[in-house]
């Protein structure tokens, strides 16, 4: 007989991009369960601060209650502080947040993309229960395996193990990494079956936060 | 059986293991639903929502209850409709009645729109399976409510872990197989009531020749700004004669 499960995947792949001045956050906006899909327009996305976003896949409720819970510690934070939290300091929140729930996890899987204090591109990446990394550019979620070799090849990225440690930015100007997200999207939803229907673009720089949509394959 | 003695007691004493009832009595949680309804369906027209469903509530395989209401109004501005298990339904339906009547007595001319009801409903699934005691339901909300923008109509659904979204159009359980697709084909935003009854119909009726545990017997409802109203139950007219029904070896000759 058919037993309780308090998990499900809700599927998606979350992607994002920094350069020196910009990060491009992506997720498709397709949401759903085993072969079905309930629906081809909801966001993965959530504006955490001003110069900060968070994209995540996996279990569709746990993801809605972890981005609530960090949106409304971050307006604690703006009464306390009268000022919006960085991205970084959103960062080890969320690696607190993930890693306060590590024997019943939420099953989320996070992309922070946005601008550090100094206005450069930062991303960060997550697992289910709060390891994470800075990085040049990331993607999670189902369609990641697909997506991660590309970006790898594409982005050149210095290797992490260079001394003195090199900038992990993409050389890429804003508009080449946008169209990249959306090439690697297109290609991971010709064969991820969880990916697709629409992508939600947010792309942050110093003159703030613009959003954009492209369709996607809807099969 | 074995599954009442809940794990409780015996699952190591660890801090994973869930709190017993304050009593010193073991909890039970719902393990597997017991009276089950089937698919619920709901779409938005021109001035709302649109909700249908049969009145049937099975015991396992077992028909048990032919003429049970599952679509119910909640508060002015929504409908609730449900599939699963029908005790968790009515549980919820108190909820719901407990949170109406409070928002009412504030009697500052604010009352809870269909939104406001979803996202409740929301955090009541999630926050019940988060305590591994789920309520175990397959919900549809809908309705419409005056808002800053004119009237807005709201189509959602949640399930018994706390997945939620908004849509056009949604069915759940076998609806979501059979019924969404014909949905997808045919819905328009600005169907008339007529044209959307009649594609609620066409919906109801393969639900109810390919899903066995529906019956035929349905029941409509909709929601517009003038208020809900659910329909008495009704029945589909059903054709069985055709040919290979009535004689199905023809055509399948035996090779002796």
């Amino acid at each position: 007989m058919a037993r309780f499960d308090p998990y499900e995947n809700n599927g998606g792949t979350c992607v994002a991009v920094a350069g020196a001045g910009y990060c491009v956050v992506a997720a498709d906006t397709r949401l759903s369960v085993g072969y079905s899909i309930l629906s081809r327009d909801h966001s993965k996305m959530a504006q955490l601060a001003d110069k900060c976003v968070l994209a995540s896949s996996g279990f569709q409720g746990d993801i809605k209650a972890l981005q609530k819970n960090l949106a409304a510690k971050e307006l604690v934070y703006e009464h306390n502080h009268n000022k919006k939290m960085s991205c970084p300091a959103m960062a080890q929140l969320l690696s607190n947040t993930l890693y306060y729930k590590r024997f019943f996890p939420y099953y989320a899987f996070n992309v922070l993309g946005g601008l550090d204090s100094q206005g450069k591109g930062c991303v960060f990446t997550y697992d289910a229960v709060g390891s994470y990394e800075r990085t040049g550019y990331s993607a999670q979620g189902t369609g990641a395996a697909l997506m991660m070799p590309v970006l790898d090849n594409q982005l050149k990225s210095p290797s992490p193990l260079l001394l003195p440690a090199r900038d992990a930015v993409t050389p890429l100007s804003e508009s080449e990494a946008v169209d990249l997200v959306k090439d690697v999207f297109a290609s991971a939803t010709e064969r991820d079956i969880y990916t697709g229907d629409r992508l939600e673009i947010v792309v942050i720089n110093s003159s703030g936060t613009h959003r954009e949509y492209i369709e996607l394959r809807k099969d | 059986m074995a599954w009442q003695q809940a794990m409780g007691s015996h699952a190591a004493g660890g801090s994973q293991a869930p709190p017993a009832a304050a009593g010193g009595g073991e909890t039970q949680r719902t393990q597997y639903p017991y009276v089950t309804g089937t698919s619920v369906i709901a779409l938005k027209y021109k001035d709302g929502v649109i909700m249908a469903c049969d009145t049937g509530a099975s015991y396992g395989s077992t028909l048990r209850y032919k003429s049970v209401e599952r679509i119910k109004a909640v508060g002015k501005h929504s409908l609730i409709g449900a599939s699963g298990e029908f005790s968790d339904f009515q549980e919820i339906l108190r909820y719901l009645d407990e949170l109406t009547l409070s928002d009412h007595m504030w009697d500052d001319g604010n009352s809870l729109g269909p939104k406001e009801i979803h996202s409740y409903l929301t955090r009541v699934m999630y926050n019940r399976r988060n305590k591994f005691d789920p309520l175990w339901n397959s919900l549809v909300l809908g309705g419409v409510k005056k808002g800053p923008k004119g009237d807005e109509k709201y189509l959602g659904m949640v399930n018994m872990i706390g997945t939620h979204f908004e849509e056009n159009h949604v069915a759940t359980g076998f609806g979501n197989h059979l019924a969404i697709p014909i949905l997808r084909a045919e819905w328009r935003e600005d169907m008339t009531f007529e044209e959307a009854v009649k594609l609620v119909e066409k919906c109801l009726l393969v639900l109810l020749y390919r899903d066995r545990s529906s019956i035929n017997k349905f029941q409509i409802a909709k929601i517009t700004t003038e208020g809900s109203t659910i329909y008495p139950p009704y029945s589909l007219k059903t054709y069985w004669g055709f040919s290979h029904f009535e004689n199905p070896a023809q055509g399948a000759v035996g090779s002796w």
